[in-house]
Order: C-alpha cells, then sequence, then structure tokens
C-alpha cells in the first residue's frame, strides 16, 4: 500500500488494556503516529475489540462487542492498534465471528485494521526510525504476529535505531503462557510457560523486555514482580520507539 | 482450588516426568527446526503444496475411495468398511477367526489405539504383541501412550528397565543397548510364531491401492515377513490421489516427526505376496475406519483432517510440554488431540466430555507454524471452544463474558467503569471475584490507570496545554 495523504488520517484504538492500565503505551502511540505526520483521531465511544470473549468461547458476547466496536471505527481511515493480538482480533477474528452472517458489521473494519509497526512499516513505507536509544533489548515476539508481518516489521524498526541492541535469547517460538482468560482457568500451566520465558529473558541478561503487546508484558511483568529477585523493566515497542526519538532530539 | 482439571492434572504430574515430556518434546521440535531448514528446502512453500493435496483428496473423499477400492481389489487385497470402532473390532476379529489365529503381531498405529484393538482382541483370548519398542514397553507397563510418534516420551530409561525386570526380561539394567537387545530377542519369537500381521498405513494412494508404512525400527517388515495374514487398519483420511503424492508427504512427515531426511524403513505393499515372492503374507485386508471421520469432514474443522501425525504440534506446545500427553485423556495429545478427541467423539454424544481440551492452549499458534500440512489448529481451537460453550459446555475459573460484554459494548458504562474500576485493586482477597483471585497469586497487579490515557489527551488538546 502506498502512503497517501488519506492514508495519514487514521484512528486509534489504544485498546482495552491500554485504558485501564496501560496509558503511556497508549500516548507514546499518539506520538509515534503523529512524529511520522499522522492526524490521530482517537473515538471516544471505543472500548475493546471482544478478543477476550472471542478467546473465552463466548461468541454471542464477542459479537456484541465487535459490532460496538466495527461502529466506532466506521469510515475510511486506517485504524492503527499498538497490539498485534487485538489488531488481529479486529481483521481475522471480526472475519471469523460474523462468517455467514447476514448481517456482518462494518466488513471494511477488517481491512483497515493495522498493527502500529505494521502500519509504520508497510502501510507508510518507513523502515528506518530517526532515533537513539543506548540499550540492550529483548525482543518478545508476541505469537499473534505468527503468519502476520508484525513481528518483522517491529524488528525492522527496533534494529534501525542507533545503538539500540537486540539481545538473543532461548526457545523465541515459545508463548509467554498468558492466553487472556488461560491464564486464570489454567493457572499452573500458564505460571510455569511464563517462567521458562522469563528465566530464558533473564539469562540474556537485557536492560529492558519490549513486546508489541501489552498483555504478554502484563503478564511476565506481573509473574516476575510477585515472584521478586531479579527484574527486568518491560516496555511497549512504541514506548522504545518514542523514546529513541526524544533521545535523538535531546542529542541534537 | 479454581481453574481446569487439566491444570490441575498438570501440576500434580511429578517433576521427573514433567521434565522428561518437555526435555523430549523440546529435543524433537529442534531436530524438526534443523530438518525443515536444511537441503535448500522452501518449507512454506512444501507445506502450501503438501495441504492443498491433503484438502483436495478429502474434498473428493468418495471418489478416491471408490478409487482405492478398485486398485487394491485390483492387487488382490480384501476391503471392508467399518463405520465405527466396534465395527472394525468386529472385522478384524472375523477375519483372525477365519484363520483361527492365536497370536498377532502389531506394529504402532493410531487407529488402532483409537479403537482399542488391541485390548478388543486379547478379549477375545488373540494374543496382541505391540512391536513398536515404545509401544511394547506401553502395552508391558499396562500404561498408555503420551505421544503420537514417541509414545513413552514421559517415561526414563530407569523406569523402562524396571518395567523389563518385572516381566522377565532379564535383571535390571538401563543401558539402552541392553533394553534394545531385551526387547529384539523377545520379539523375534513372536514374530517367527505369530498367525497375522495387524498394521496401520501412513498413506494409501488411490491410484496404485499403494499402502505406505513408516517405521524407524524395521518391525513393519519383520511383521510382514513372518505372517501369512496381514490387516491393515487404515482411516479414511489416509487416502492421497497418486504414488507421486506420497514422495512429498514422506518428506514432510519425516523432517516434522523426528527431523530425518526420511524414516529408517518405508515399506511400500502393493498386497499380497505374488508368486514369484517367498516371504509375506498370502492374505491381505484392509479395513478403512469412518469412526466420526465423515461428520469431521462435514464440519467447519475439516482440515484437520489432513493431519498426518507427525507430532510436532505437540513437541512445539507450550502447553503440551507442561501437561504431557496423559493430560488429554485420550489416544491424540497434544494440539491435534485438542481439536480430534472432542470432534471424534460427537457420534457418541460425549463431545461435552472433552470440550475443556480446545480450552488447553494459549492460542499462540505455534502449532500452525509447524504443521507440515498448514492446519490453523488454533483457529479450529477457536471454533470448537464456541460450540462448546452453545452445547453447555463450562470453563471453571473463565470469568464469565456476558457482563464484561454489555459493559464494552456500551461507552457510558464503560467509561464508568474507568473510573470506579480501581476498587478492584483494594479488594480484600475473599472478596475479589475468583478470575481475580487467581490472577493476584501469580500476579502483582499492574497499578489501576483507567482512564489516564483519556485525560492525557484532553490535556493536550485544551487551548491552555494543562
Amino acid at each position: 500500500m502506498k502512503p497517501t495523504e488519506a492514508s495519514r488520517r487514521v484512528k486509534l484504538m489504544a485498546t482495552c488494556l491500554c485504558d485501564l492500565f496501560f496509558d503511556d503505551a497508549a500516548a507514546a502511540t499518539v506520538e509515534v503516529l503523529e512524529h511520522l505526520g499522522c492526524t490521530v483521531e482517537v473515538p471516544d465511544n471505543q472500548t475493546c475489540c471482544g478478543q477476550p470473549a472471542f478467546n473465552a468461547g463466548d461468541w454471542p458476547a464477542a459479537r456484541r462487542v465487535a459490532r460496538h466496536t466495527a461502529r466506532v471505527f466506521a469510515g475510511d481511515q486506517a485504524v492503527v492498534v499498538p497490539s498485534g493480538s487485538c489488531a488481529k482480533m479486529m481483521s481475522h477474528g471480526t472475519l471469523m465471528l460474523f462468517e455467514g452472517s447476514a448481517e456482518p458489521p462494518a466488513p471494511s473494519m477488517t481491512s483497515r485494521a493495522w498493527e502500529l509497526c505494521d502500519f509504520i512499516v508497510h502501510g507508510l513505507g518507513v523502515t528506518r526510525w530517526p532515533g537513539t536509544m543506548r540499550a540492550n533489548l529483548a525482543w518478545h515476539r508476541s505469537c499473534h504476529s505468527r503468519g502476520t508481518t508484525y513481528g518483522e516489521a517491529a524488528v525492522t524498526l527496533l534494529r534501525s535505531i542507533t545503538d539500540l541492541r537486540l539481545v538473543e535469547f532461548g526457545e523465541l517460538e515459545q508463548c509467554c503462557g498468558f492466553g487472556g482468560t488461560f491464564a486464570v482457568s489454567f493457572p499452573a500451566i500458564s505460571r510455569a510457560v511464563g517462567t521458562l520465558k522469563l528465566d530464558a529473558v533473564m539469562a540474556a541478561e537485557p536492560d529492558g523486555l519490549v513486546s508489541g503487546d501489552m498483555g504478554c508484558l502484563m503478564h511476565l511483568d506481573g509473574l516476575a514482580r510477585k515472584r521478586g529477585g531479579r527484574k527486568v523493566p518491560v516496555l511497549h515497542v512504541a514506548q522504545v520507539l518514542r523514546d529513541a526519538l526524544r533521545a535523538a532530539r535531546t542529542e541534537a | 482450588m479454581t481453574g481446569e482439571r487439566f491444570d490441575r492434572f498438570a501440576e500434580n504430574q511429578s517433576e521427573e516426568r514433567r521434565n522428561s515430556v518437555r526435555g523430549g518434546a523440546k529435543a524433537s521440535h529442534e531436530a524438526r527446526t534443523r530438518a525443515v531448514h536444511s537441503d535448500g528446502l522452501d518449507f512454506d512453500r512444501l507445506r502450501s503444496i503438501a495441504a492443498r493435496i491433503k484438502q483436495h483428496t478429502l474434498d473428493h473423499l468418495d471418489a478416491y475411495l471408490q478409487e482405492a477400492t478398485a486398485a487394491l481389489e485390483s492387487r488382490g487385497v480384501k476391503v471392508h468398511f467399518a463405520a465405527d470402532a466396534e465395527a472394525a473390532c468386529r472385522i478384524v476379529t472375523e477375519i483372525l477367526d477365519l484363520r483361527r489365529a492365536k497370536r498377532v503381531v502389531k506394529t504402532k498405529s493410531m487407529v488402532t489405539e483409537e479403537i482399542e484393538l488391541g485390548h478388543h482382541l486379547e478379549a477375545q483370548g488373540i494374543e496382541c504383541v505391540e512391536t513398536d519398542l515404545g509401544e511394547f514397553v506401553v502395552q508391558l507397563a499396562k500404561d498408555r501412550p503420551s505421544h503420537i510418534v514417541k509414545p513413552i516420551i514421559h517415561k526414563n530409561r530407569a523406569e523402562i528397565a524396571a518395567t523389563f525386570e518385572s516381566h522377565g526380561l532379564g535383571p535390571y539394567d538401563d543401558t539402552p543397548e541392553v533394553i534394545t537387545r531385551r526387547a529384539r530377542e523377545f520379539l523375534r519369537r513372536k514374530y517367527l510364531t505369530a498367525d497375522a500381521a495387524v498394521t496401520g498405513a501412513n498413506f494409501v494412494s488411490a491410484q496404485s491401492g499403494r499402502l505406505v508404512l513408516v517405521t524407524n525400527e524395521g518391525n513393519s517388515r519383520f511383521c510382514l515377513a513372518a505372517t501369512r495374514c496381514h490387516v491393515a487398519v487404515v482411516g479414511i483420511e489416509k487416502l492421497v490421489p497418486t504414488d507421486r503424492d506420497v514422495g512429498l508427504l514422506l518428506n514432510l512427515l519425516a523432517r516434522s516427526a523426528t527431523g530425518q531426511r526420511l524414516t529408517v524403513y518405508t515399506e511400500f505393499i502393493s498386497g499380497p505376496r505374488g508368486p514369484s515372492q517367498l516371504d509375506g503374507p498370502d492374505e491381505m485386508h484392509l479395513v478403512f475406519l469412518d469412526n466420526g471421520r465423515t461428520d469431521v469432514l462435514a464440519s467447519d474443522c475439516r482440515q484437520i483432517l489432513r493431519c498426518i501425525r507427525c507430532g510436532a504440534c505437540l513437541n512445539v506446545c507450550p502447553v503440551y510440554r507442561q501437561a504431557s500427553g496423559h493430560a488429554y485423556r485420550g489416544v491424540y495429545a497434544g494440539p491435534v488431540g485438542a481439536v480430534l478427541s472432542p470432534l471424534l467423539e460427537e457420534p457418541r454424544h460425549r463431545a461435552l466430555e472433552k470440550a475443556d481440551l480446545p480450552r488447553a492452549s494459549t492460542l499462540c499458534g505455534a502449532c500452525h507454524e509447524v504443521c507440515p500440512v498448514d492446519i490453523p489448529i488454533e483457529e479450529l481451537l477457536l471454533r470448537l471452544r464456541d460450540r462448546g460453550k452453545r452445547a453447555g459446555a463450562t470453563s471453571p475459573g473463565t470469568p464469565s463474558m456476558r457482563a464484561w460484554s454489555l459493559i464494552a459494548s456500551q461507552p457510558d458504562a464503560w467509561r464508568a467503569a474507568l473510573s470506579t474500576g480501581r476498587i478492584l485493586e483494594v479488594l480484600p482477597s475473599w472478596l475479589a471475584p475468583a478470575p481475580l483471585r487467581t490472577w493476584r497469586d501469580n500476579h502483582a497487579m499492574p497499578p489501576w490507570r483507567g482512564g489516564a490515557f483519556r485525560r492525557w489527551l484532553e490535556r493536550r488538546r485544551s487551548p491552555d496545554g494543562r
């Protein structure tokens, strides 16, 4: 997709997790998009993409929320989401929910929903991030980036930041164990899987753990703080992009 | 204690068993990763072709079954159709009874596990000897397989050595070579005195009627060389259109299952022995088994029938690695089992008993990523969660989504919740709803910031900036 003036008018889906807990990740997303010359509209009536109910198997409840979200994001602008799993829910998941339905809600939303980094790299065609950050960061490839270009887009941007080094850690393909409601209905497995991920990350001794999904980070950070001992700061990729921009401006 | 029974099973396993499963699965996954990215293979392209071959066969299964039957019969194979497990067991027993068979040797086959053929034959007074080393150990120990490819992934060699000792296969010795030699000596005598061989099949070519059977131990070859009657039990989804298709699938199967380029033994069986052949069965039967498969074919989860039983999805699955195969309470474990088991129970109206299995997943999609026939497993798990819920399945520990969806579809209610949600943070433990309590048992709560992003936006919008 070629960047056009129209495609720089975007709507932001902040996600429910950012609305409830991680406001700075949403604010960073706004700043990052504005840096790229985007006009960011944040619809006040937004709530959630419907993913919790979709994953929990309560599809009538999920449809109710997805219908609302499709109404809120009606129009022709790109909908940018700072979360791979929510972006996938607003595209692929919503299509599944209304498969064969006589009245699919605002079908165009499903083709306009973009994960943030995917939008920057593949929507706007920006592959170099003009920022600087002196840090060794571990990149957790969130699972919803599988089969998409989200993960590769984020890594492209992160790698282009001056002085930022991505550190490798073991078993990159493994999930963090969050899985939404899975974490409370299968708590023992969720904790065990998360602990393995944390241990793998800690062994690489990064300055921070970055991901494109606050869900994974909330789970891993919550586990780490509960068990005590060594911790690692967690950062949404939007926060890294914004902080790198600010640092570059300060240096300049 | 909240949470699902599956989760408790995983938690209550011994550390030793969890380590065996996790270590074995991880090793297999790593071998697979190397194998699918070597020899200049374009794995994603190959698997999309393999998926199309299998899906095409399924979409025209009626025609291919007819073609296969004609080809098999022209080669002197007697073809039977079994609607369910009971029918399949009956057909096999009748064949064996006609030959007055008292002992059969058997290769590893998931479908015979599915219909519990071994137990059925034993109940009829026919000794049924498992000749795959792993399955042999399972049989001796009266255990159950816990992995599609590595049935004793949950056992360490000390356990195996103890089982051998208690069954009179020599004094305790856990040297792998000794264990293997003892099994070999024991099984050789069984092959030579068996009346028939029972096998499955990895693929059946509809064009030629050829059966393809892979093993790494050569036990299939002994079974077929030493006996006069061969009975193959084959799920109807094992068909492929032509012999040529087998080449690609064998390549993907071996690499995905064990990280090999090709399994050590690959048998192409074209029927009972011909006049020029000295050894081999002079009577051959093939039992095509439905057992719920046509119902799966008619459902929106039909892609699962592409599965070639490589086990790659088990090996990569973080949940399988923690829970082990027995947590899935059936023949098919791991992600493929979580899809297949409830579906295969549907014709017997017992799907609800397995409705928790599709929930036993983080939906991470690693299974889909490694699948050699590109089955969108996480998508099928989602469909089955919806189907289970509609059929009345409940999930202990999962918060109710109805109340939440009412709030999340009404912006005024949502905004109100943003400002009052902090109360959850300060609720004493005994007052907090169960899911929140479970979360807090394992996690420190993130600080409540309900509405903070919206306030930040407002401040930026206001003319004086603050």
